[in-house]
């Protein structure tokens, strides 16, 4: 098994933290952070390092401790237990508006009372910037992000995604060595979101400066970050590259929530032969043939029955069941000549599995 | 970038920063300081008062000398459950019960008007008309009474005008509710009170029926309903609560005023007019203070049934 | 959109109620303003013998009604004063924290208004008595200020309510401290509503009289001096004039405090 030995890379989240931290001074740290809200763990324990200038993206479904999470980074939540460390110091007590770190909202909090420069200028405003010199800094954010000609008007004449521009422009003028940013493209519509993410991530390589975001997107999260943590109930499950996490999920929860996957069961896969485990297999992993080959080397063919059929656009979604279990997978949706009931025969590289911790 | 420490250096920051931060750390006190104020107020002043007001009912009046004699007593209770004072009682019950019904009345077709069919400026006209009479000129409002119902007045007129004259003579010469004229009988205060709190009617059930959605009302007849049978069964279940939001204030108005009885209506008192009486010209401010409990109980049982009837949501 | 304007007309019958009940409501102030100008002075004759404009001559005149008038002005003045600092105060904490009790000190404010005018005045009254504190100017404030308070308390919770608490935590996050978060972001949302709580109050002290006739003594405030005019009218015609100029005083401000939320919530709609 050539994949087994990756698995133990990121084996607990404590090594994880341990050997970023021995290369260099992380821009974020949590060491064993909690937020409980009386009974309701909302943060439990995480630990997490995040190095200077990474894209770093925080993923998981509504409720799973991310935005609270962040909320903790930005100030405008304490933690319960454990330590938080901004560029080595700790920040425990300090509030939002000491800590070098701007946040991009969810629903923009643009000040309504006013105008987009003044809004742009702000954090210059209240850290007594003259006029001229606040409004020439604010002009330049707002060049940034293609709006110079809005600079005069109100928030509410401005389109979504003119708006995210604006509170992006507006988080960035105070020049913040990490920028934390909130579901950045929750509100926007597809085409808006897809265009937004090159520009975002472009915008971080320009300023190299760290961005954490928040986000319940697994393609979001995996297109855009160096890294993603996922959370699942309060915790970091997985810590890796957007790789790590789309091919060696470790976790069931995971492999669930980040695309789809097949999770093979120990049970299943003694029926089938293939090598005793968990494993998780992700769709695309899975050929069909019209044959029984003899086996090859590595390579495993099962007889299944097609179950269901689903056309996707580009790709049809096929289940089939082996065994009484369900796999599934994707084929071109050309592939009109598969019916329900058929049978077929199903195959992977056993190299194509990954083995999860639980 | 330019490379920052983690704290940031504020140059205008200064005490104000520093206090700040203490309250950061401390919400606690923030808290206390934003309280504070306004609860030493409402809690010393109001309720200080309404403290002394009990103490006060436990007081008695030396019946020779008419000074007050502080020492508790039940002696001024026992006095209020006197006939001619659960007279009083009873009769200010009944204005306050009836005046609550025939505003609600009056009241539903302007709310569902307003809430329903009016749009922009309509709209705005109907609230600023609710709201100009609801917020002022309480006196200007019970004098114009005055002169609408006196004997030589527009009322009179219009009525002689049209012939309805013998109509207005037979209800004033009912029992009870008749009088010598219009201004001085329960008809005309009963008038005066529906006028009063009529706008205090109006925006709860108002406030109500915004929270219908129009596609309810289109169910309704979708499943066959009549207009009749909406209104029965979806309108005014749902506009209940409303009602009984604004039954609160002509409830409690009623109760308290003393005012406009004292104008416009009989030589027969109504509770408030009780209380002022006795802490005024009688001198007799335990009594007043007795009195006075009575709405404060008829309230806390009306507040408790209308809680119970979920009236609170529409305040 | 056609559709539901078919389905959006009112019935007759439901048209004539609405403005027969507004014209209910209307009319009779209307009539004060008519009988401020008639001619007879000793009756309340209708429709007036005829019309003249030398009642507004005479209470301009009159040393009592301008005594009367400067005293509510004062008293309205400071009270709402009073009530727009201390409902603010307690509309902010109330808002922003969740606080053990935060539901009784809600009550408590609503209490003035909740319960009869007449208690309230009766308290206040046995209040003075048993701590011996005489009837002055200030008695008169205190009365007025604690019944004011949930005016202006209930716009500024209406308003935070509708603000996003991201805005303030948006400030906090941009370097403002608590105070100028306050100045630059709490104070400038939030002042429409404290000043259409604040002309409410005004409009709502200057009229009052249940209370203050508690709390006066021998004071006499403008509503003072026209109730024991109704009780006992000496000069029929000037306390028509009167009456005319105090729904004029007390109107104007409702239509400010009007015109300052309806622009609020406009906004509020604008947003999402």
């Amino acid at each position: 098994m050539a994949t087994t030995v990756r698995e133990t890379m990121y084996d607990t989240e404590g090594s994880q933290v341990n050997e970023a931290a021995g290369q260099k001074t992380s821009a974020v740290e949590l060491a064993g952070i909690s937020r409980h809200f009386g009974k309701v763990k909302a943060v439990d324990s995480v630990d997490l390092s995040i190095p200077e200038g990474e894209f770093f993206g925080m993923l998981g479904p509504s409720g799973s401790g991310k935005t609270t999470c962040l909320r903790l980074i930005a100030g405008f939540e304490q933690p319960t237990a454990g330590h938080l460390k901004i560029f080595g110091q700790t920040v425990d007590g300090v509030p939002p508006y000491r800590r070098a770190v701007n946040t991009v909202f969810q629903d923009y909090a643009l000040f309504p009372h006013m105008n987009v420069i003044d809004n742009v200028a702000y954090a210059l405003t209240v850290r007594g910037v003259g006029r001229k010199e606040r409004h020439q800094q604010a002009m330049e954010m707002l060049e940034l992000v293609r709006l110079e000609e809005f600079a005069r008007r109100q928030p509410a004449q401005l389109s979504g995604g003119q708006r995210q521009r604006v509170a992006l422009a507006r988080a960035l003028v105070g020049k913040p060595r990490v920028l934390l940013l909130d579901e950045p493209l929750g509100a926007l519509d597809l085409k808006l979101r897809e265009q937004m993410q090159v520009e975002l991530k472009t915008l971080q390589r320009e300023l190299g400066i760290t961005f954490v975001f928040v986000t319940h997107d697994q393609g979001e999260a995996l297109s855009m970050s160096d890294r993603v943590a996922v959370f699942s109930e309060g915790r970091v499950v997985q810590v890796g590259t957007p790789e790590d996490i789309y091919e060696r999920p470790e976790h069931r929860f995971v492999a669930d929530f980040v695309g789809s996957s097949n999770i093979l069961e120990p049970a299943f896969c003694q029926r089938i032969g293939a090598p005793e485990g968990l494993w998780s297999l992700r769709p695309e992993k899975i050929q069909l043939t019209d044959q029984s080959v003899t086996r090859e080397n590595n390579v495993l063919t099962v007889s299944a029955e097609v179950s269901h059929m689903q056309y996707q656009g580009a790709v049809r979604r096929c289940v089939l069941s082996v065994a009484g279990h369900s796999l599934s997978l994707s084929v071109p949706s050309n592939v009109e000549s598969l019916v329900v009931g058929q049978t077929v025969y199903a195959r992977w590289n056993l190299d194509d599995m990954h083995r999860m911790v639980s | 970038m330019a490379q920052r420490g983690v704290l940031m250096n504020q140059p205008a920051d200064g005490i104000l920063g520093r206090v700040s931060d203490l309250f950061f750390r401390k919400p606690g006190l923030l808290l206390l300081i934003l309280l504070g104020p306004p609860l030493i107020w409402i809690g010393v002043v109001y309720v200080g008062s309404l403290v002394a007001l009990l103490v006060q009912s436990f007081y008695s009046i030396d019946e020779f000398s008419g000074r007050i004699v502080r020492e508790f007593t039940l002696k001024t209770y026992a006095e209020l459950l006197r006939p001619s004072n659960l007279d009083i009682v009873l009769r200010t019950v009944l204005m306050a019960a009836s005046v609550t019904v025939v505003s609600a009345l009056i009241a539903f077709p302007i709310a569902y008007y307003a809430a329903r069919f009016a749009r922009g400026w309509v709209k705005g006209l109907f609230f600023i008309a609710v709201m100009l009479p609801l917020w002022s000129s309480y006196l200007v409002r019970v004098y114009a009474w005055k002169l609408i119902l006196a004997n030589e007045g527009v009322l009179n007129w219009t009525v002689e005008k049209v012939g309805l004259t013998p109509l207005v003579d037979a209800l004033l010469s009912m029992p009870v509710i008749g009088g010598p004229s219009l201004s001085f009988s329960y008809i005309g205060t009963f008038l005066v009170f529906v006028y009063l709190w009529l706008p205090f009617m109006i925006l709860p059930i108002q406030a109500a029926l915004e929270r219908v959605p129009a596609s309810m009302l289109e169910a309704s007849g979708d499943l066959g309903a009549r207009p009749g049978q909406t209104f029965r069964k979806v309108i005014f279940p749902l506009a209940l609560p409303g009602i009984v939001a604004g039954s609160i204030f002509t409830f409690s108005l009623t109760l308290g005023d003393y005012i406009a009885p004292q104008i416009v209506g009989s030589s027969r008192l109504f509770i408030g007019q009780a209380v002022y009486m006795h802490q005024g010209t009688a001198g007799n401010l335990p009594m007043a203070a007795a009195f006075s409990m009575v709405p404060i109980v008829v309230m806390a049982i009306y507040l408790w049934i209308a809680k119970r009837m979920g009236a609170f949501n529409a305040l | 959109m056609r559709f539901k304007r078919t389905r959006s007309g009112a019935s007759l019958k439901l048209k004539i109620g609405a403005v027969a009940g507004l014209l209910f409501l209307h009319l009779p102030l209307l009539l004060i303003f008519l009988y401020a100008f008639t001619t007879e002075e000793k009756s309340y004759q209708f429709p007036p013998p005829d019309y003249t404009l030398k009642w507004f001559g005479v209470v301009w005149e009159r040393q009592d009604i301008w005594d009367a008038f400067g005293l509510s002005l004062r008293i309205a003045l400071i009270a709402t004063g009073a009530a727009i600092v201390l409902g603010t105060l307690a509309a902010a904490a109330v808002a922003r924290t969740r606080f053990f009790g935060r539901e009784a000190v809600s009550l408590l404010i609503i209490l003035p208004i909740a319960l009869p005018g007449v208690v309230t005045g009766i308290a206040l009254r046995s209040a003075f008595d048993i701590a011996d504190i005489p009837f002055s100017f200030w008695t008169i404030v205190l009365g007025h200020a604690t019944f004011c308070v949930v005016v202006v308390y209930n716009n500024a919770v209406a308003r935070l309510r509708r603000t996003s608490p991201s805005l303030l935590e948006a400030s906090l996050d941009l370097g403002a401290n608590g105070f100028q978060t306050f100045r630059y972001v709490l104070l400038p949302n939030l002042a429409t509503a404290l000043l259409a709580g604040g002309m409410l109050a005004f409009a709502l002290s200057f009229d009052e009289v249940i209370v203050t006739t508690f709390t006066a003594g021998q004071q006499t405030t403008l509503p003072i001096w026209m109730l024991s005019e109704l009780v006992r009218p000496r000069q029929r015609p000037v306390t028509n004039v009167v009456a005319v100029f105090v729904v004029i005083i007390t109107f104007l401000p409702i239509l400010m405090a009007y015109y300052f939320t309806r622009g609020g919530e406009a906004t509020a709609g604008h947003g999402k």
